[in-house]
């Protein structure tokens, strides 16, 4: 059975991973920018993030217009309210995309430090957290949202691999300070980017069992 | 029983001319707050409410099998007063139906009828009822005119001052502003929500908003059964039983 309400609802479905799909370009050519010493690419994307910032903003007019006129209840009003926590947490993905495009137009001016290796590492796993975060919540799998959230830990390790190893670069060589500094700053987005995909998990938690498990520390009581 | 049950009902089963309208109905009302019924036309809320101070009991074919316990009381015991009961527990119906006299006699009439007091303390008595329904500054001034020249809105807060009037420990509503305009309804629901910080409150109605606004807590009923009863925020917003998740949603067949 149809509802007034349903189009609505898919609207604003559409409208998420409408924004999420930007999100996700917008890091993929970050990344690319600075794997492959691509300026131009890291321009583009400084300049797209006011399109990230306006989706979050059409999202929110969406769940409000919803909200004022449906009166949604249950596992609607569930899905209005996650919308609305999700929408911030894409756009502070977008923003830590322009800090890496950011930190990457200053590596390419300079002879590159190392071959990267654990940072495209990070970026494809936090990239994989994210869609899978999405899908979780377009699907209503709170399964595949749990192991989106289990998969913190992993990109957690491995900032501070590289953190560590970058270090160990600053102080055997201070020349190397500024570019090991920039990726520190990289891999710390990178790392928080996973961190957003685990909220945007949490949320669909809520949205398919009503259960907050916001947090809530250990893996255990998060039931991953 | 825990001390802060008001109403106990167990197993409650009621019939109009021997169609089952309640099955089997258990569910323990706390004294403190407000506790909404909601549900589908049909679906027994009213009923059950009108068992709470035996206002069946005047309809035909009326018939109930189980208990309904107030503080531990059986209500239907063979030593209770029907109208004994209506004084501690006051009902306030969808329509107001305000006697056809004046404003004062129609809070003064259950007064008069249940306590001996003076002419002052009568007018104390219609002064604080009146207050405590909110409509005492809109009728100081004329408390002998007729009810009948009063608004719905303040008819329906006239017919609640002279329920609160006789000091009752409960306070049922059975839709109580579905007649009302935005405004009047809203002073209701603020009401109800008051007399829930100082007694029980049970109140029907069909309107979910006005449930979420007012109620502490939600039962929801279908087709004469208690589907899920829960703190109102909790069922609105992940109510456990599909029933309740298709009701709300609008998708019950």
């Amino acid at each position: 059975m149809e509802r007034p309400i349903d189009l609505e609802l898919k609207k604003l479905k559409e409208q998420l991973l409408t924004m999420a799909g930007e999100v996700e370009q917008q890091l993929s050519l970050a990344v690319r920018s600075l794997v492959d010493r691509d300026s131009q690419a890291a321009e583009a994307v400084i300049a797209a993030d006011e399109r990230v910032d306006a989706r979050e903003k059409e999202v929110d007019r969406t769940a409000v217009e919803i909200i004022v006129r449906e009166r949604p209840l249950a596992s609607d009003l569930r899905l209005v309210i996650t919308a609305t926590k999700i929408a911030p947490d894409l756009e502070r993905v977008g923003d830590h995309a322009v800090n890496i495009a950011e930190q990457a137009l200053v590596l390419n001016r300079m002879p590159p430090l190392k071959p990267f290796v654990t940072l495209p590492r990070m970026a494809d796993i936090a990239k994989e957290m994210l869609r899978q975060a999405l899908t979780s919540y377009v699907e209503h799998d709170a399964r595949l949202a749990r192991q989106v959230i289990a998969r913190d830990d992993v990109v957690d390790a491995l900032h501070e691999e590289v953190f560590r190893e970058l270090l160990t670069y600053m102080l055997g060589d201070p020349q190397t300070i500024p570019r090991a500094l920039a990726l520190i700053l990289i891999s710390r987005s990178l790392e928080r980017i996973a961190d957003q995909a685990t909220n945007i998990a949490e949320q669909v938690v809520y949205l398919v069992e009503g259960q907050d498990i916001r947090h809530v520390h250990g893996g255990e009581e998060r039931g991953v | 029983m825990s001390e802060n049950v008001r109403f106990s009902l167990q197993n409650l089963t009621c019939a109009y001319s021997g169609q089952v309208v309640v099955r089997d109905v258990s569910l323990d009302i706390p004294a403190a707050g407000v506790t909404a019924f909601i549900g589908p036309s049909g679906c027994g809320k009213s009923t059950i409410l009108r068992c709470l101070n035996r206002m069946n009991d005047v309809v035909p074919g009326f018939s109930l099998s189980g208990r309904v316990l107030l503080d531990g009381e059986d209500l239907y015991g063979d030593s209770q007063d029907p109208v004994l009961i209506r004084r501690r527990v006051g009902m306030v119906f969808q329509r107001s139906n305000p006697f056809p006299t004046s404003i004062f006699n129609n809070v003064a009439y259950g007064l008069k009828l249940h306590f001996k007091l003076t002419r002052a303390q009568l007018e104390l008595e219609v002064e604080q009822a009146l207050r405590a329904a909110a409509l005492w500054d809109e009728v100081k001034d004329r408390l002998q005119a007729p009810a009948t020249s009063l608004s719905g809105g303040q008819q329906q807060r006239l017919c609640i001052a002279r329920a609160l009037a006789v000091k009752p420990e409960v306070m049922l509503f059975d839709e109580p502003a579905s007649a009302l305009d935005p405004v009047a309804t809203g002073k209701v629901e603020e009401l109800v929500m008051d007399l829930g910080r100082r007694m029980t409150v049970v109140i029907v109605t069909h309107n979910l908003a006005q449930a979420s606004r007012v109620a502490d807590r939600t039962a929801f009923f279908l087709r004469g059964e208690l589907i899920e009863f829960n703190r109102t925020v909790a069922l609105f917003t992940n109510p456990q039983r599909p029933e309740t998740e298709a009701y709300l949603l609008g998708r019950l067949a």
